[in-house]
């Protein structure tokens, strides 16, 4: 499932166009301080665009088994994904691998039994920025606490 | 499918199950079991409500470079999940290049500037976190600097001297009162600011050394080192430089149950076998005595052993060893109560970088499940 290149490539030579402007130590002084805000701006909206496509169905998948290749994730993501992914109780069986040390790949396989792989995936994903929402709503609520309580102002 | 009614288990199920056992030579249980189907008649499914009632944390301590607290009631996959990224994934500022115009020290360049790079640096948060960004190295070809901008390079210089201390006893043995800069050290590195650095890096928010005493070389007279050095934004996975933690860690707190009594000379064995405060010493009182079957019928106002704080236990076994507590004792581990320990290397405050890992793993979950929606059209 070859996704965007085409788009990427695009992105990736607007990316070199930005390279051409001067270091601001070398800028003159008459530029405005706005225009230096617009540009960082369009930069951090740029960074999201040109992500590269990372996730990708391996050949042999059908929809309630699936093995999904994520690359530039590890065992970090691997792992907490697997959990996740395991508690629904629509999946059959979830197991991550990391084929070989020196590539940074990580694959995910998830068969069902009811329901597709990837809708599993998705509700995984989903589920986990849910509890990352509770850990640190709870860790900011808690801190906040005991920062009053013991007088550490910070 | 599934019944309609789900059984919980009892509290004291769902403890053994979230016990990890320690026994003498082996450990027992040690795998999470609460995933749907394992149980017959329970339901595990994953709730973010259920979650959210069963999460809990615990604050143990919180100072800028060294914060401790648990998290109660989440898996290991996503207690290990954050650890990690505490220490791969959460940028920092370090120093990258080092342009040595001239080194005459003992220290060959490349040891210096492998030296230099592992120095912590701290500066103004607001500058440090937001408007420094991230640096791309520039092509094959293409000019050394063609990247380098003021959002994402600092500039430090480093130009020292030896010289003879004309004032020092001529048979003064001591070369940092005989000699002017026979150490160099961190805080002889000087921070040039560069276009709207000196926006956010001023005064007291300069780019500087957390420690200013840390060592980086040792000179004689004559000897002198003259050079430059780039700063950039980095992650620890790729050179641990820039981990900004010196240790992030959790281990699971200690659980010790005591099945029955421990009295007299024992009791005080019993307390050495734990580090201090993890076993108290009380005398058996008239509640205890008149509870049939609980052992302690006859021995009122003896000495036994309570278990006092569990949490300061280091889980050795020495308890486990000896052959009078045999039968008397259980050890374990709660498999859902995480005692993390983060200490940073003061680029971020510790508790702050823990929201941060939280909110690192969120960022990460959102890019990829947009990245499925990409995949399947």
């Amino acid at each position: 499932m070859p996704g965007r290149t085409k788009t990427q490539d695009d992105a990736s030579s607007h990316d070199a166009d930005m390279q051409d402007v001067p270091p601001s130590a070398q800028e003159a002084i008459g530029q405005d301080a706005e225009m230096r805000e617009d540009a960082e701006a369009e930069e951090e909206e740029e960074e999201e665009e040109i992500e590269a496509q990372r996730v990708r169905i391996l050949p042999g998948s059908t929809d309630t088994a699936a093995s999904f290749e994520f690359t530039d994730e590890g065992h970090t993501l691997g792992n907490a994904l697997r959990y996740i992914i395991m508690k629904n109780p629509d999946v059959e069986f979830c197991a991550y691998s990391i084929p070989h040390p020196s590539e940074p790949k990580m694959n995910i396989r998830i068969q069902t039994y009811d329901g597709t792989a990837v809708n599993a995936l998705k509700k995984g994903l989903s589920d986990l920025q849910d509890v990352c929402d509770v850990v640190a709503e709870k860790f900011w609520s808690e801190r906040q606490s005991f920062n009053a309580e013991q007088g550490i102002e910070r | 499918m599934a019944p309609s009614r789900h059984a919980a288990p009892s509290a004291e199920e769902h403890l053994r199950r979230n016990t990890v056992g320690i026994n003498k030579e082996t450990v027992s249980n040690v795998s999470s079991t609460d995933f749907p189907g394992h149980f017959p008649g329970e339901d595990h499914a994953f709730s973010i409500e259920h979650f959210q009632s069963a999460f809990s944390i615990q604050f143990h301590r919180n100072e800028a470079n060294d914060a401790s607290f648990s998290l109660i009631g989440i898996d290991a996959s996503l207690a290990n999940a954050f650890r990690r990224i505490l220490i791969a994934e959460i940028p920092t500022l370090a120093i990258e290049d080092v342009f040595i115009e001239n080194n005459t020290s003992v220290i060959q360049d490349e040891v210096l500037a492998h030296r230099l790079g592992l120095v912590p640096f701290n500066g103004g948060r607001e500058g440090i976190h937001n408007f420094l960004k991230w640096y791309k190295k520039p092509a094959a070809g293409e000019d050394q600097y063609a990247n380098s901008f003021d959002w994402n390079t600092v500039r430090l210089e480093l130009n020292v001297t030896c010289t003879v201390n004309q004032d020092a006893a001529p048979t003064e043995n001591d070369p940092l009162k005989a000699y002017h800069h026979a150490h160099v050290y961190a805080r002889d590195i000087v921070f040039a600011p560069t276009g709207r650095q000196a926006e956010y890096f001023s005064g007291e928010n300069a780019i500087r050394p957390v420690n200013p005493d840390i060592l980086i070389a040792k000179l004689r007279p004559k000897q002198t080192i003259n050079l430059a050095m780039h700063m950039h934004k980095g992650i620890g996975a790729d050179h641990s430089k820039f981990s900004p933690v010196a240790t992030a860690s959790y281990r699971l707190l200690p659980l010790i149950h005591i099945t029955r009594p421990i009295l007299g000379a024992d009791a005080e064995k019993f307390q050495k076998c734990f580090p201090e405060g993890v076993i108290g010493l009380e005398p058996v009182t008239r509640e205890d005595v008149s509870k049939a079957g609980s052992g302690y019928e006859g021995h009122l106002g003896e000495v036994k052993a309570v278990v006092k704080d569990s949490m300061k236990d280091t889980v050795s076994r020495e308890a486990l060893r000896h052959a009078e507590f045999e039968g008397k004792v259980k050890l374990g581990r709660r498999r859902d109560h995480f005692i993390f320990s983060i200490e940073s290397t003061g680029q971020w405050d510790s508790d702050e970088l823990f929201l941060e890992s939280v909110k690192h793993l969120k960022l990460k979950c959102k890019k990829l499940e947009q990245q499925v929606i990409n995949m399947v059209q």
